[in-house]
């Protein structure tokens, strides 16, 4: 088979890793494929470089194919989810003033229960709190609202959401721009590095199971480059197997860490890939289950119901009507190319192409192709579920 | 919409915007600002009204303005878009060049079209330029490594300058290597064994 060459372009984030790990590892080689990866310097540069055809394929936020088939932000070509990249691997922190009156306060920084954070949060800051994410429609902005907005008190106004770019977000924290912040690892970390953060929760801790990047291409490349995108699946998904294995962590994170990728400190890294992250200054430690998944619990299907919630949450948000953002979102969540690119590996995928999001308290088992797949946890801190419509 | 069109162009180096705007003033009539400030940008723009802005594909502070297509109701002017469907090639061009332009919606292509040609010019004159520093920043340094290296071989075999650097380019023709980097080697491990 002639080796192809693929232009892939990516944001310097630990979730980048599959596309890393495809390439330096050889799952790319394997199906023949070779992975040009192109670091972009923000999400709307690398959304607008797969747009106008100078990537064939992104790393991208789940949220972003979906916020383009509802016509928000800039960006007009059609975006396809071929599959999940990673789910979760967010961190949500603040400034220390905040950290301290948290403290004072009697927090115990317990790193799981959303709840308790964020009724302490409420009581201790300043109005409106201003948090920084890295972008204006990300799965980070929509867990801040769903978290703040359920609470209760977050009426208009009392919070203020402000785009930082990840690389940025410990410099903005200590220009006090921000007072806190929700960002991929290892950004989150970096503040605490820094000096200048502390962290109050992971993302899981909102929504245990929620799709954080996906393998994006545009949806015309998809129809006229098949053979091509199957690969592609196909690698992304045996790197996610890989990084999955916890005597990957090592290697991966020497990977990432280089100058190419990331160029940050291995230490910094690990932490997100172990699930085991220091929290604070005074170097206390918290492990997180699920902290981010990149291959169990069929983490990379494109499940429908989940890009659906995604269209239905920024419809409120935005003002949109939410059926028909449900409606444009499940389509670019392509299930469909999923399922024909593994077919014949030894992957088992679910029957259901959709699901109530947020019904899963614990590991449970599924009707799949080949018998049963194991879904993992995948509930909202306040115990709301979602149900789809499609 | 009549008038001098507004354009903002986004900058963090000073001297580079004026050079943007200064070509900008070039191609036509129009009323061009800086912003070189980048906290606030989004707020700024807002506040300002412009119809286009203008900046750096590779300025991360770009995510900001997408906010922009968030903050303005039906009431506020209209949203602003990447510039997408203007003209054909006109966007990749710009891409290409590593500029990204916001354009208020309804304004006419024929009114953008040479608002963009000459920023991606000036664009396309940066990317040459940096290129032409990065290239001549590294060959000035490859010439010290090898000046370096040439020196210390013949200074340890007692060779005249041209047979040391014939005895540099042997070895990497041997090793598969450029000369610059097996001067490299040399140089890096004679300082770990100095």
């Amino acid at each position: 088979m002639r080796t192809a060459a693929l232009s892939v372009g990516f944001i310097p984030l630990v979730d980048a890793a599959p596309l890393i790990v495809a390439q330096e590892m050889g799952f790319a080689a394997q199906e023949g494929i070779a992975l040009e990866l192109r670091r972009a310097p923000s999400w709307s540069s690398l959304r607008d470089m797969l747009s106008f055809g100078q990537v064939d394929a992104a790393h991208m936020l789940s949220t972003v194919p979906v916020a383009v088939a509802m016509g928000l932000g800039g960006g007009g070509t059609p975006l396809a989810a071929v599959s999940v990249m990673s789910v979760n691997g967010n961190v949500v922190g603040v400034n220390r003033v905040l950290e301290e009156r948290l403290r004072g306060a009697g927090f115990g920084f317990d790193f799981f229960d959303a709840r308790a954070a964020g009724v302490a949060l409420s009581q201790v800051s300043d109005t409106p709190l201003r948090v920084g994410v890295p972008f204006p429609f990300s799965m980070h902005a929509e867990l801040v609202f769903y978290w703040l907005a359920s609470l209760g008190p977050v009426a208009e106004g009392q919070i203020e959401i402000k785009t930082v770019p990840p690389p940025l977000m410990a410099e903005a924290i200590e220009a006090g721009e921000i007072d806190a912040f929700c960002v991929g690892e290892p950004w989150g970390s970096r503040t605490v590095e820094k000096g200048v953060g502390a962290l109050l929760l992971p993302g899981a801790a909102i929504w245990n199971f929620a799709p954080e990047k996906v393998l994006a291409v545009r949806q015309d490349w998809a129809e006229t480059e098949r053979s091509l995108l199957f690969r592609l699946i196909r690698t992304v998904w045996r790197a996610g197997r890989w990084l999955a294995e916890p005597g990957s962590i090592l290697l991966a994170t020497e990977l990432l860490s280089r100058p190419a990728y990331l160029d940050l400190a291995p230490e910094l890294i690990e932490r997100a890939l172990t699930g085991r992250l220091t929290i604070n200054a005074t170097g206390e430690e918290r492990d997180t289950p699920q902290f981010v998944e990149f291959a169990r619990g069929a983490a990379n299907f494109p499940w429908r119901s989940q890009a659906e919630w995604i269209g239905h949450q920024m419809a409120l948000r935005t003002g949109h009507d939410p059926a028909a953002a449900r409606e444009a979102a499940a389509q670019v969540y392509r299930t469909d190319l999923f399922r024909a690119a593994l077919k014949g590996t030894s992957a088992d995928l679910p029957g259901a192409s959709s699901k109530i999001e947020g019904a899963l308290d614990a590991d449970t088992a599924v009707a799949s192709a080949a018998g049963r797949v194991i879904l993992c946890r995948d509930r909202f801190f306040d115990g709301r579920t979602f149900e789809p419509t499609g | 919409m009549t008038g001098k069109m507004s354009i903002i162009v986004v900058e963090a180096d000073r001297d580079r915007g004026m050079q943007i705007a200064e070509g900008l003033q070039q191609a036509g009539e129009f009323d061009v600002q800086v912003i070189s400030e980048l906290t606030h940008l989004a707020q700024e723009i807002a506040a300002r009204q412009p119809d286009i802005v203008l900046i750096d594909i590779a300025n991360p502070s770009r995510d900001t303005l997408e906010e922009l297509a968030l903050a303005s109701g039906p009431m506020d002017r209209p949203v602003a878009m990447f510039v997408d469907r203007s003209e054909a090639g006109l966007s990749d061009a710009a891409i290409e060049a590593g500029v990204s332009a916001y354009v208020v919606d309804g304004l006419h292509p024929a009114r953008v079209k040479p608002v963009l040609d000459a920023a991606i010019a000036r664009f396309r004159m940066f990317q040459r330029m940096r290129v032409e520093l990065a290239e001549t920043k590294r060959a000035l340094e490859e010439r010290k490594l090898i000046d370096r290296a040439k020196g210390m071989i013949m200074k340890a075999r007692g060779v005249e300058e041209e047979e040391a650097y014939a005895i540099l380019r042997k070895a990497a023709m041997d090793q598969g290597k450029r000369v610059a980097d097996v001067a490299s080697a040399l140089v890096t491990a004679a300082g770990l064994l100095s």
